[in-house]
């Protein structure tokens, strides 16, 4: 647990100077407040004892300042945790965030984004109360605790011993068991609402499909199922929750009342001043209000603590995809870029997704990688990309193995639009400037136009500002993937990789668009990753993959008709008025 | 001060209960707060007057024995709270479900699901806060100063008049900072909920960041983003607090005085001790329940607000008009659009404009024309998962806006652009079109859909689980697992959104043989833009920019 709880204050740098602020602050509040009651106990049983009014002076000043000093101290305190607060939030987050981008996406697979998002919105926001409501309050009560013992030892050292007692009880006994008993219950919650949140994320998306499909029922028992688990928890917890508020109440109460049976039987046998009577009892009360937030802090600190965890264990994953430690300077533009006999997985019992894979793109030159869904033509992207390593083989730009580059240096030679690539849920501009940060409108405009999508764009009321929505949401397939390739364009790498750049795109618009890139490439080369025929005949050499393995490899303009003409023709649909390419049919396998 | 929408009183019983049970709790630890205060003082005074612990024992008992009441008491209200807080939060979030499939399956609206999904399970914290802790305190804010009140009155009036001068510059003052804060809480939530998203989109979009060497450069954004956030919000905690502090301090202030005069009116004789230790002990408990309440405002207004925001989702109206006729069988009967016009809520062009056309039983249409001409559209208006703005959608002469959606759409089929795989195995994703089917006929479906041999190369078969979480497939794989899905259906009308988009060729050609066979007896309507796929058509017809242009029949 404190390796956890260390690990996350590092984690979240809590900066030494503004804790130690916080706790003071904070202790000073509590404290005031418990030096009112006390002074005003005083004050009332000396005035019992009609004394000239002159002797209560300098208590009843001190009654009025502590009365005054205590709202103003827990106002700052307040500020100033909550500063913290937020402060580690955006830590958190950005330090998470920087743990992990190493592991994506290959490392990231396997995690569900319904769960990867409870885990960001959810165990990281948790953390953000690591202070306020974990570390905060015991900080604080120790402090105030140890002073208000240390007062009434002063004059009543059996009171002070049964006050001692009674704060470990409320503030240590009671929060660890209600901890205890809290635990098991919030680590299950945690996860609990996390596959609640994958499931509803899951139903809101795929509701049309449901509800086109009928399978509504099922998927509502499934939810129902969760939000029952969710629930069942939730009842459990409520009972521990309260029994910390309850206990705490119950051990004031028997503190206070102790402190006074004491106190009675002090006087009683002559060790008391009886005017120290009711003072004593009266700041046993009030001192309890240290312990008092504790059983909650504890229920917060195991779940923070739990929250802390996960996160801690995504983290940890060692990124497999790593720089090296002399790395080369980076690689001379235009340079050759190859894969050299290589085989790929994903895991170490997944079947190869590459095997005894050849493949060399020289400068300027454009090579068309076709193949059946599954054959590998992703493989070969994220090989390129460095999102992953061969197994077998190498990966080469200009004839030394990728893996002796920055990882940054290999990546700014390949710009990617692929079939995959995510829009941000941001305007068209910003999702064109991730490719080049500073780029003119100009220039924005000229890769959109290269994309045939300027004019559309142009048209809109917003122009650049356009908000795409979620995931592109609100981009039709056809717009969303040239947006990508505008970007991809806009990068200005030497090696452009189209990955079904045609996709969601009818005949005429695909193949006047990957002619249109491949001209707007210039002198870069290409790797057009594609299963259609649109563009085979303006490639330099096709090859084909399947299952892995190169199985065909077609170089030299002209062998697209052939491919092209290799399946039997149908009929075409009169209406359609494709284009010369688009008519010959999809290349053979 | 709107603790509780008041829809959510009508809506939700175990809010109802938990209102009950904490008005009970409250007069239950009022009295006791009195009691205690009583006790202490009695004994305190006694021993003043010099007597022993032997004498005092039995009020030191009662003592005991009304803390523990007490302790029950306020064990009791957390228990009702949390308890009610599930409740309620898990009633919303199944009826919003519910209600989404129901009548809002396309989710136009543009409320992103993973925000909505996140309040409605992350929103139990907050909403804990208001029924287990605010909620109580507002009874406690309500009933313990008033016991307070008229017991320090019926001991000493002077007490009672200090109490009852310092008292209303509470409640006077959290209404006027709680006015201001109210709004900006909303705006904090929402703001909260954006930051949530954004680092949600930039996590998502990991890789693509990476292939531009874009990925570190995100970790500045999300700091800068965050830290935005906080000096935000720390401007509305710098007045939203205030209303915390002038509580204290009326509380502070309040003992202090009636300290002060309680112990000069003592030197005087004008007030005996045990009263004045009374009013003195009591004096802290009057503040102390509204001072706690304060302290709970802003978690409170968190709750209500996700309460709130759920209410609206659930109470927003139906896309679907809902009618409850029997619609016909497109077996029988055309489907027709009549003079159909659309357009989003959220984007101002018109995406259909007085559009015709009809599907025959039995024929087989193909709609082709350029992206964004509208093509799938008309897929969803018929699906129903859209209403059309003007005209109509109809099977035979009946209007299919005066028909239950569930049974019309019983009788369709559709594989979207874009399908979801839902999480679970391969069969029960093609099970999905029919939750009867057996193993052999989601068998048969995926082998004419083209994907029963993939399916028998992966690891677990048609047992692999897929879908979030689940092992990854292609785009081309997950398309064919939705024409499986559409395959086992054994529905009269079937609408394909561009099927062959993302096959390779061995399979596109697979696809369009077993369009043909599904054809067969079957009404389809085809959107395509491969002209081999569109061949197969009885007819063609081309939308260009929400219109139809050329409506073309093929010889047969």
């Amino acid at each position: 647990m404190m390796h956890t709880l260390h690990r996350l204050t590092a984690l979240a740098h809590l900066p030494a100077r503004r804790l130690t602020l916080s706790v003071l602050l904070g202790a000073l509040a509590i404290g005031f407040g418990v030096a009112l009651m006390g002074s005003a106990g005083y004050l009332v049983s000396r005035a019992a004892e009609r004394p000239p009014i002159l002797a209560l002076t300098v208590t009843i000043v001190a009654v009025r300042f502590f009365g005054l000093a205590r709202p103003l101290a827990r106002y700052l305190e307040r500020l100033a945790s909550h500063d913290l607060a937020l402060r580690t939030l955006g830590r958190i987050r950005a330090g998470f965030y920087e743990r992990i981008e190493p592991l994506a996406p290959a490392q990231l697979e396997g995690f569900r984004h319904g769960e990867l998002l409870g885990r960001m919105v959810g165990d990281v926001d948790v953390l953000q109360g690591l202070y306020l409501r974990g570390l905060g309050p015991p900080l604080v009560a120790v402090l105030v605790a140890a002073g208000c013992v240390g007062v009434t030892a002063a004059f009543l050292p059996a009171a002070a011993a049964i006050l001692a007692a009674g704060l470990v009880v409320g503030g240590a006994v009671v929060p660890t068991l209600s901890a205890t008993l809290g635990r098991a219950s919030g680590r299950r919650q945690a996860a609990a609402r996390a596959e609640l949140t994958a499931e509803l994320v899951e139903l809101l998306r795929g509701a049309p499909e449901l509800a086109v499909y009928g399978g509504e029922a099922e998927t509502l028992a499934r939810v129902r199922a969760r939000d029952g688990e969710l629930s069942r928890l939730g009842r459990r917890d409520a009972l521990v929750g309260g029994l910390g508020d309850g206990l705490s109440i119950l051990v004031a109460g028997a503190t206070a009342a102790g402190v006074l049976a004491v106190a009675v039987a002090a006087h009683d046998a002559g060790a008391l001043d009886r005017v120290l009577v009711a003072t004593l009892a009266l700041l046993a009360v009030s001192s309890f209000e240290s312990v008092a937030p504790l059983p909650r802090a504890a229920l917060e600190l195991s779940a923070t603590l739990a929250a802390g965890r996960r996160v801690l264990e995504l983290i940890d994953r060692e990124p497999e995809v790593t720089d090296p430690s002399a790395p080369l300077p980076p690689p001379p533009v235009p340079a050759t870029i190859a894969l050299e006999g290589v085989t790929a997985r994903y895991g170490p019992e997944e079947q190869p997704a590459l095997e005894g894979v050849d493949l060399t793109l020289h400068p300027g030159r454009r090579v068309a990688l076709v193949g059946p869904s599954g054959a590998g033509k992703t493989t070969v992207t994220n090989l390129l990309l460095r999102f992953l390593d061969p197994e077998v083989g190498r990966v080469t730009i200009a004839g030394n193995d990728l893996r002796d580059y920055l990882q940054r240096d290999a990546r700014r030679m390949i710009a990617l639009a692929g079939q995959e690539a995510h829009l941000f849920d941001s305007t068209i501009r910003a999702n064109l400037l991730l490719a080049r940060p500073g780029a003119t409108d100009a220039e924005l405009e000229q890769a959109l136009d290269m994309a045939r999508i300027g004019d559309w764009v142009r048209s809109l009321p917003d122009g650049l500002e356009t908000l795409v929505g979620e995931e592109g949401v609100r981009l039709s397939g056809g717009q969303r993937q040239r947006i990508v390739v505008a970007r991809a364009l806009l990068a200005n790498a030497p090696v452009l990789v189209l990955d079904e750049p045609a996709a969601h795109l009818d005949p005429k618009t695909a193949s006047e668009l990957v002619g249109d890139l491949l001209a707007a490439a210039g002198d870069r080369s290409v790797l057009l990753i594609t299963h259609r025929p649109e563009g085979l005949d303006l490639v330099d050499e096709i090859l084909t993959l399947d299952a892995g393995r190169i199985v065909k490899r077609t170089s030299a303009v002209g062998q697209a008709a052939e491919i092209g003409a290799s399946r039997p023709s149908v009929s075409p649909a009169p209406v359609v008025q494709s284009s010369p390419i688009g008519s010959k049919g999809p290349v053979s396998r | 001060m709107r603790a509780l929408d008041p829809r959510l009183l009508r809506r939700a019983r175990a809010a109802r209960v938990v209102l009950i049970a904490d008005a009970v709790l409250g007069v239950l630890a009022a009295l006791l707060v009195l009691a205690e205060a009583v006790l202490l003082a009695h004994i305190a005074a006694e021993a003043f007057d010099g007597a022993s612990l032997a004498a005092v024992a039995l009020p030191l008992g009662l003592l005991v024995a009304a803390v523990a009441g007490r302790a029950a008491a306020i064990w009791g209200f957390e228990v009702v709270g949390r308890r009610g807080a599930g409740n309620v939060l898990s009633q919303l979030r199944l009826e919003l479900v519910e209600h989404r499939l129901r009548d809002r399956p396309a989710a136009l609206d543009g409320a992103e699901s993973a925000d909505v999904a996140t309040a409605a399970v992350a929103g139990i914290d907050a909403l804990e806060a208001l029924f287990a802790r605010y909620l109580p305190q507002v009874v406690l804010a309500t009933v313990v100063p008033i016991a307070v009140l008229a017991v320090v009155a019926s001991i000493d009036l002077v007490s009672a008049g200090i109490m009852l001068l310092t008292l209303p510059l509470v409640p006077l003052f959290m209404w006027l900072v709680g006015r201001y804060t109210e709004h900006r809480t909303l705006q904090r939530w929402r703001a909260l909920t954006l930051l949530a998203t954004h680092f949600l989109d930039v996590v998502r979009g990991l890789p693509t960041l990476r292939a531009f060497n874009r990925g570190e450069a995100q970790v500045e954004r999300i700091a800068e983003v965050s830290d935005d956030y906080r000096r935000e919000t720390m401007g509305t905690l710098r007045v939203a607090f205030l209303s915390g502090a002038v509580l204290e301090l009326a509380a502070t202030l309040g003992i202090a005085l009636v300290a002060v005069t309680v112990g000069v009116r003592l030197v005087g004789g004008e007030i005996a001790f045990e009263p004045a230790l009374i009013v003195l002990v009591l004096a802290p408990e009057l503040y102390l329940p509204l001072r706690n309440l304060g302290a709970q405002y802003h978690a409170s207004a968190d709750g209500a607000a996700v309460a709130e925001r759920l209410i609206d989702l659930v109470d927003a109206s139906s896309a679907a008009i809902r009618g409850v006729a029997l619609p016909p069988s497109p077996r029988d009967v055309p489907v027709r659009l009549e003079g159909v016009s659309f357009a989003y809520p959220d984007r101002q062009a018109t995406v259909l404009d007085a559009v015709d056309l009809e599907l025959e039983p039995g024929e087989t249409v193909a709609l082709i024309g350029p992206s964004g001409g509208g093509k799938s559209t008309i897929a969803s208006l018929i699906l129903r998962l859209a209403e059309p703005l003007c005209g109509r959608v109809a099977a035979g002469s009946v209007d299919l806006a005066d028909c239950a959606p569930q049974v019309w759409r019983a009788q369709l089929a559709w594989v979207p652009q874009r399908p979801t795989l839902f999480r679970g195995t391969v069969a029960d994703n093609i099970r999905l079109g029919d939750a009867a089917a057996g193993e052999a006929r989601v068998r048969t479906a995926a082998e004419l859909a083209g994907a029963d041999t993939f399916i028998r190369a992966l690891p677990g078969g048609y047992r692999t689980l897929v879908g979030d979480g689940g092992r990854p497939l292609s785009a081309g794989q997950r398309q064919r697992l939705a024409l499986a899905r559409a395959f086992v259906r054994r529905a009269p009308l079937v609408i394909l959104d561009e099927p062959t988009a993302n096959l390779d060729p061995l399979s596109a050609e697979l696809v369009e043989d077993a369009v043909e066979r599904l054809s067969d007896g079957r009404t389809v309507l085809l959107i395509a833009h491969r002209p081999e796929l569109a061949a197969r058509a009885h007819r063609v017809v081309r939308l260009e920019a929400g219109r139809i242009v050329e409506p073309q029949v093929v010889a047969a």
